[in-house]
């Protein structure tokens, strides 16, 4: 069985979280100077000219989703976290010691209704408070997918900005975790980023996690957080201990490259930077960015590097047709077509129910992107005709 | 005569098990309403049954392995000095067991003949039913030896059955989820004795007994569990998705309370095709909080459906008692126009009267819901210890005054259907029948890698889907 290995040097890699002057800190985080109106948000990069020494702790993605946790419930009093089992911590340990600390009329326990679950979440939020509402699992949103779509996403438009939830965040564990089966491993991001009026957020690592949740639990908007499950207490890191936030909308350049573009998010990212590494020993060097969030997301800084690069490739765990990298592939191609010189390569999930023993053959490995990468082959949709375009081409034609 | 050359003849025909010659006796019984040997032929008959059931397997043990040892050894002076000496070591261990023990299937052969499998014993449901909007069924319920019997050996197995699921996924056989039902024994081996082939059940995830209930095989369940390809679902469900289609087991569903309004569509179709069987939707204390639940009442009355609502209240949703999730924990009355039983879950006779009389009303008026107050002893899946949301006392105070297979077992002695030694023997079968089960389902291969295209659609979905070398694999969806 393919397992994922987190090596400590790999995952220290995958963090370089932008610091600096942070608009947030504790206060309501107000969107950034320069947003346009539209649906593709400009970037706005903030580099820190040089990050003073911060005081962090090495923690896991749990840990540091904790604390952001409690950093909301420290900051604001009328925010509150509920779900299935957050009262003794959660299925994974996400809210543990929330109710010891904050008591169970801001932390408590629903039963097992998860449109009752977010419709509630609205309901809260839609009088000014935070509810931080949490879904055992991404693959039992699905009840709740009404509410977030018809209720959530268009409250602030149809009231005419009289009313809105922007104080809900919905989290939820997602991804494949090497034995979830059929319903323990969905990628359902695709499914939300079809819907104008929702944020769709989702970190790679657990410094990121932390400052993506407070900024998105922040945002004036209902956001829809995604956690990879796999990453709880594999992923370990360095974290600041302070309050801090990530900008939303803003992809992130892992690491900077000529021949072509990476783009992904979440868990996914580890699988890709393997990848990475093993075809810059052929001499491609490879443009890693995560996207962070999904919808709106950030447009401009993926056209800028495939403008450079002239190539690009998508990966996500959900099935390939609808997934969300037919999105950024569409989009590319329609703003960039002129400088692509290959089309646009999507090595995602197959088009199948997430498989029980099957799942190492369903995922998008590692040697799935080296294949893509490595010749740079994309495959026509009948895959019968491989047309090579890369401009080295050491092994055979496939 | 005739009767001794059928005897004859039915041992010499090597088919001379038990079953085989004791139904003879059964059927004659039945003409004759006696129970007992009647004519010399009959006499005779038993006679050579006692001796090939009972003493003969003892006798080619025995020379099996002093003779047969002498002889494998290659005959000489040695071996057969070694082959005496495990004669003697036989004989004295027969002796100290003072002879009962080597004539202990003499005795059940014995009393199997005498005893009269099934004629009707009435027995009384010692907790009484409650009822919502509904007459309580008759506490009084009829039942046989056989039947009882059968209770037993069927709960034992699955009790097997799951424990050894739980040391497969201890030992990383099994992964993913596993959700145990051992101590809900009782409901489905009840309710499989108030139903037949018409009716059809569909279930959560906590559905390894269910399916053994309606049909299915302790090794397809292991094979399902371990992902194998002789599993019930190829291989391709796993713990939480066994269906059996000829035994009308729709499964094994993963979401939680997603199942019922699929129990309604069931019923509509039982009742538009005049097929005179019901619907047994079930679900959980934890599911019962489910707003489709409620959805797929509403609509199997209004439409007077022939669907019964299974409520198996174990008490604890995962981790969450039922009174912190539900606001009303009488999970019978929630049906509020559907009339509703409160019922002793670990009781197989009180779940067997209900759901009978569950499945007569159903017939007739309309939707039903039964709550049945059970309880589990494993966690809520093998990654819940099970003790961090009760106690230990709790767990163990259930087992020991509520535990449905002791209270079968009370029963059978107590009736004197059958004794001590029997039922020991009944439960080394058993055990035998599971781990034989098990060791060929280890066996079994995985399923093709072909699998992971196969059953998206129907058929023609017309795509191509690649592996991780294109040279190698591409597959184009069937």
């Amino acid at each position: 069985m393919v397992r994922r290995r987190f090596s400590f040097g790999l995952v220290s890699r995958l963090s370089s979280p932008i610091y600096g002057r942070s608009p947030c800190s504790g206060g309501i985080w107000t969107p950034c100077l320069g947003q346009k109106r539209s649906f593709m948000t400009a970037k706005d990069l903030v580099e820190s000219e040089e990050p003073e020494k911060k005081v962090t702790n090495r923690i896991n993605m749990f840990s540091a989703i904790n604390q952001a946790l409690h950093t909301v419930l420290d900051s604001d009093p009328k925010s509150y976290v509920f779900g299935e089992d957050v009262g003794f911590g959660g299925v994974f340990r996400c809210t543990t010691a929330l109710r010891d600390k904050f008591g169970r009329h801001r932390v408590f326990n629903t039963p097992l209704c998860e449109q009752a679950i977010v419709g509630f979440g609205i309901g809260l939020a839609s009088m000014g408070n935070r509810a931080i509402a949490e879904i055992q699992f991404a693959d039992y949103i699905f009840p709740a997918l009404d509410q977030i779509v018809n209720e959530a996403a268009k409250y602030r438009y149809r009231s005419g900005n009289l009313f809105n939830c922007g104080g809900l965040t919905v989290r939820a564990p997602y991804g494949a975790v090497g034995h979830g089966g059929h319903y323990h491993s969905q990628s359902p991001e695709a499914f939300f980023c079809h819907v104008p009026g929702i944020k769709v957020v989702i970190p790679r690592s657990p410094s990121q996690a932390k400052g993506l949740l407070l900024a998105s639990i922040r945002d004036p908007n209902p956001v829809v957080f995604f956690e990879p499950k796999w990453l709880y207490r594999l992923a370990v890191e360095e974290v600041p201990v302070d309050d801090y936030t990530l900008p939303l909308s803003s992809a992130e350049v892992m690491r900077k490259g000529s021949d072509i573009t990476l783009v992904g998010w979440g868990a996914q990212l580890a699988i890709m930077e393997e990848a990475c590494d093993e075809v810059s020993k052929l001499g491609i060097s490879c443009e890693l960015i995560d996207l962070r969030t999904l919808i709106p997301w950030d447009k401009e800084l993926v056209e800028d590097s495939v403008n450079k690069t002239g190539r690009l490739l998508v990966s996500h765990e959900a099935p390939v047709t609808g997934g969300f990298g037919a999105e950024i592939a569409a989009s590319i191609t329609n703003s960039c077509f002129l400088r692509l010189q290959a089309p646009v390569s999507r090595v995602c999930g197959l088009d199948t129910p997430f498989p029980l023993v099957f799942e190492p053959f369903y995922m998008p490995t590692k040697n799935k992107c080296l294949l893509s990468n490595q010749n740079n082959v994309i495959l026509d949709i009948d895959c019968t005709r491989p047309i090579l375009f890369g401009k080295r081409a050491p092994h055979a034609v496939l | 005569m005739q009767g001794i050359m059928e005897s004859i003849q039915t041992l010499c025909s090597g088919d001379h098990g038990n079953e085989g010659f004791m139904q003879d006796d059964e059927d004659e019984e039945e003409e004759n309403g006696v129970g007992r040997l009647t004519s010399w032929a009959e006499l005779l008959g038993f006679g050579l049954a006692v001796f090939s059931e009972a003493i003969a397997p003892q006798l080619q043990c025995f020379c099996d392995r002093t003779l047969g040892f002498a002889v494998g050894q290659g005959g000489s002076r040695e071996a057969w000095i070694k082959a005496v000496a495990m004669a003697m070591s036989l004989v004295r261990k027969a002796v100290k067991k003072g002879w009962v023990g080597a004539l202990a299937p003499a005795a059940r052969v014995m009393s199997q003949a005498l005893s009269t499998a099934s004629e009707p014993i009435t027995l009384d449901i010692p907790v009484p039913f409650k009822a919502h909007k509904v007459e309580t069924p008759s506490v009084t319920v009829e039942t046989s030896a056989q039947e009882l019997t059968n209770f037993f050996k069927t709960m034992f197995i699955m009790r097997r059955m799951e424990i050894a699921a739980d040391s497969l996924y201890k030992s990383k056989f099994i992964r993913g989820f596993c959700h145990l039902y051992d101590g809900q024994e009782a409901v489905c081996v009840g309710m499989e004795a108030a139903l037949n082939d018409k009716d059809c059940i569909i279930t959560a995830y906590r559905d390894h007994c269910t399916h053994l209930g309606r049909g299915g095989s302790v090794l397809e369940v292991f094979a399902e569990l371990m992902g194998r390809k002789d599993g019930c679902s190829l291989g391709k469900g796993g713990s939480m998705h066994m269906y059996n289609k000829k035994g009308g087991f729709y499964g094994g569903n993963g979401i939680v309370g997603a199942q019922t309004p699929l129990g309604a569509g069931l019923a509509f179709a039982q009742k538009y095709l005049k097929v005179e069987g019901v619907t047994l939707a079930m679900y959980g204390d934890g599911a019962a909080n489910q707003g489709q639940l409620f959805e797929a009442m509403n609509i199997s009355a209004l439409w007077n459906l022939p669907v019964i609502y299974v409520c198996e209240n174990n008490h604890y949703g995962m981790g969450t008692a039922e009174w912190r999730s539900a606001k009303s924990p009488e999970y019978y009355k929630r049906g509020d126009y559907i009339p509703g039983l409160k019922v002793d879950g670990m009781d197989c006779l009180a779940v067997k009267q209900a759901v009978k009389y569950a499945k007569e009303y159903a017939l007739q008026n309309g939707p039903m819901v039964l709550e049945m107050d059970t309880y589990r002893y494993h966690g809520h899946s093998m990654s819940d210890p099970g003790s961090t949301y009760r106690t230990r006392d709790e767990i163990s105070g259930v087992r020991q005054e509520r535990d449905p297979i002791e209270r079968i077992r009370k029963l059978l002695l107590s009736n004197n259907i059958a004794t001590v030694a029997e039922l020991k023997t009944m439960e080394k079968e058993a055990k035998k029948e599971v781990e034989d089960a098990l060791s060929k389902a280890k066996e079994s291969p995985s399923p093709d890698s072909d699998e992971l295209f196969t059953h998206v659609y129907r058929k023609g979905y017309g795509a191509k889907a690649y592996g991780a070398d294109r040279k190698e694999v591409v597959v184009k969806l069937p």
